[in-house]
């Protein structure tokens, strides 16, 4: 267990112990107290924020705005927008390499990933991808990054060092997210309107296996999967349902969905806390957050938060 | 000679064989279709830009690139504007004998499309309506090599009816104008509102004059009067007239059809399902000229939809792609939430409608409250029971 003996319990918390949650429609990132779940602050950020990241060492996150092309740099002490990082065409999903060196952005409309080098904020390379791509995971030893394109059906992997395609994989319709199991054998996508998960082997990049939701009294175009995490054990996998509006447990060894956990509406952004005790979903359409205890599988609290909630990010 | 001739159509085929795979689909239309021409009123007001839906296509076409490169394939669209059917199908043979072209885009008004595809009816090749709204055409004139991309007439209206019954506004002051496109939206609004349960309490032709003679059909205050109704519907195709009957009517009542609420297969402000993503990338491709339209709309999702099946087949077979467009394998993503494939009794793509005003989307049909069997989209339009197409 991995995950538990990084985790030193609440009281000596690494972070601020704040959630923070961007917020889509009304650019605002709101924070939550991290032990009682209720709303302390709301911070003014830059125009339509979606993914967001730490830095190296948890003082600053990132978050990306579409609407301004930026990505803009929040200090979770001083809950405060405190700089950004200018011209980045309508970012909407990111990561870092391991050293926080280069910073790999999928650019929805201008159908590219960029690779940004952080210490002279510029663009030092451009990729072709299909269109919108969104879902962005970078390998473990940086050799590769892969990127789902959701208008075009394929996720794409590239070269870490020279940028170049290494392959086009045909998935599911509108391929949103990537997970992968602490190893690296396989990478999950989802496959939004396709309504499940396809499981790619890294090493042949074939699509292997996939997996399809259907909770009780829902219809297949019902299930609009977007987010998929997988914890840090690797045993576990939730897969956020969207318009079906549950979270799908996944026992990733035998690919059995073993529970279906009512959520808000539009359920499609995923995030654990450290100790994998608690399970953020965004809402979308609710404009709220469901918490999820992962011992019960229950959904025990939902939080009205900003317009279009995308995804939280945890300062534990 | 006839030796050198033949050796160099040898070379030829063997430098493509090692080449990517080159793919030619057609895009055919008039040359000057008056239904996109600017629509201009008194004083030079203009109500709507031109609009050409190959814009629409190369929209699609631009997202042809990066599949291309996953399929090893190179995709073209090869437009042709003709000023009549017979130029449209001498288009066609070259396309189909020198580019192999299978899959063409048709954008023609009814009236010319009916006699094109009748001409076409027994040939190897798919044919995609992009404008032309017809019921017949997916009725007793459906042919099999016909698919229709733009929603039916029904089912724009059926997609309004929905919405009056959910609001339960089913007593209708039917409004018409002089233009046959009028009667016939009209004439579908009427059927559509009985199949859900409303009623016409009355159904009046109006008259863009200042003419105080004919004042009973050009007075909206007195086009509006002598009758209780829950909504008023306009069919008026220019709008010319019906942008003033909203405020200007005797009752205080919601205004819909051809303005106020207004059915469509597209609309620029929608703001889910992704749509603000293709409508941002449309623009682009039109330099911020225009908003995106139902044609243009029509035309980038038959080339989506084609694009589609080639990825899903990794084939370039015309009967295997064929098989994958038509069956269940493609299901596309049309930026309006659920997935559309093809109706296999008559050939129109099954899609909701957007219930939009001058700058909102108010509501995607069908409306919740509207179950089907089969599947919930197949409550707007024909169904298959009730359809007259025999393919």
């Amino acid at each position: 267990m991995l995950a538990l003996s990084a985790w030193s319990g609440p009281g000596a918390a690494k972070g601020t112990g704040l959630v923070f949650i961007s917020n889509e429609k009304s650019d605002t990132v709101t924070v939550l107290d991290g032990e009682t779940d209720t709303v302390v602050a709301t911070i003014e950020v830059c125009g339509r924020p979606r993914d967001m990241e730490w830095n190296a060492d948890q003082t600053l996150f990132y978050v990306a705005c579409a609407d301004d092309s930026v990505i803009g740099i929040v200090d979770p002490e001083k809950l405060a927008y405190v700089d950004e990082i200018p011209y980045i065409e309508e970012p909407e999903a990111f990561e870092f390499d391991r050293a926080h060196k280069r910073l790999f952005v999928s650019n929805e409309e201008d159908a590219a990933l960029s690779v940004i080098d952080m210490e002279t904020r510029e663009v030092i390379a451009w990729v072709d991808t299909g269109e919108e791509p969104e879902g962005v995971y970078v390998t473990k030893d940086d050799k590769q990054i892969w990127v789902t394109a959701e208008a075009s059906n394929l996720v794409h992997v590239i070269d870490g060092e020279t940028y170049e395609v290494l392959a086009d994989i045909v998935v599911g319709t509108r391929p949103r997210r990537f997970a992968t199991p602490p190893d690296e054998r396989e990478i999950w996508v989802s496959a939004e309107l396709a309504g499940r998960v396809d499981i790619i082997d890294m090493e042949t990049f074939e699509v292997k296996e996939s997996i399809s939701f259907l909770p009780r009294g829902f219809r297949p175009e019902q299930v609009t999967p977007v987010d998929v995490l997988i914890t840090p054990d690797g045993e576990t996998a939730y897969v956020a349902l969207g318009r079906a509006n549950h979270v799908a447990v996944v026992d990733v060894a035998t690919r059995e969905v073993e529970k279906y956990i009512l959520t808000g509406n539009r359920t499609w952004g995923l995030t654990l806390t450290r100790d994998g005790k608690k399970l953020y979903a965004t809402n979308g359409l609710s404009d709220d957050v469901s918490i999820i205890d992962t011992e019960t599988l229950t959904n025990v609290k939902s939080v009205p938060v900003g317009q279009i909630p995308y995804i939280a990010l945890i300062d534990d | 000679m006839r030796v050198l001739v033949v050796l160099l159509v040898v070379l030829l085929a063997s430098a493509t064989a090692g080449a990517q795979q080159e793919v030619t689909f057609g895009y055919l239309g008039l040359a000057k279709d008056p239904r996109y021409a600017r629509l201009k009123t008194y004083t030079n007001l203009v109500l709507r830009p031109a609009i050409d839906p190959v814009d629409g296509a190369m929209t699609a076409m631009r997202e042809a690139r990066i599949v291309g490169r996953a399929l090893k394939m190179k995709f073209a669209l090869e437009v042709v504007r003709e000023r009549d059917t017979e130029g449209l199908l001498a288009a066609f043979e070259k396309l189909y004998a020198e580019r192999d072209a299978r899959f063409f885009l048709v954008d023609l008004p009814g009236e010319a499309l009916a006699p094109f595809a009748a001409a076409l009816r027994d040939r190897d090749v798919l044919l995609f309506n992009v404008s032309a709204m017809d019921p017949e055409l997916r009725g007793e004139k459906c042919q099999a090599n016909l698919l229709h991309v733009i929603p039916s007439r029904t089912q724009i209206t059926d997609g309004l009816a929905q919405f009056l019954a959910q609001k339960q506004w089913y007593e209708v002051l039917v409004l018409v104008g002089p233009r046959e496109e009028d009667r016939l939206f009209a004439d579908s609004f009427v059927t559509s509102l009985r199949r859900f349960g409303g009623k016409v309490v009355d159904r009046r032709e109006f008259l863009p004059t200042n003419d105080p003679r004919a004042r009973e059909r050009n007075n909206v205050r007195l086009l509006t009067s002598g009758v209780d109704y829950d909504a008023i519907f306009v069919a008026d195709s220019r709008t010319e007239f019906g942008r003033f009957v909203p405020y200007n009517a005797y009752l205080p009542r919601p205004v819909v059809g051809s303005i106020g609420l207004v059915p469509s297969a597209w609309h620029w402000a929608s703001e889910r399902f992704g749509s603000p993503q293709l409508n941002q990338r449309f623009e682009r491709q039109v330099k911020k000229k225009r908003k995106m339209t139902d044609f243009d709309w029509a035309a980038w999702a038959a080339v989506r939809s084609l694009l589609e099946a080639y990825t899903r087949t990794r084939s370039t077979d015309f009967a295997t792609l064929r098989e994958a467009l038509l069956g269940e394998e493609v299901r596309l993503d049309v930026y309006k939430g659920a997935p559309a494939d093809f109706r296999p009794w008559n050939r129109q793509l099954r899609q909701p409608i957007l219930l939009h005003t001058s700058d909102a989307v108010i509501a995607y049909a069908p409306l919740p409250q509207f179950l089907h069997a089969r599947n919930n989209l197949d409550t707007l339009g024909v169904d298959e029971p009730m359809s007259a197409c025999k393919l």
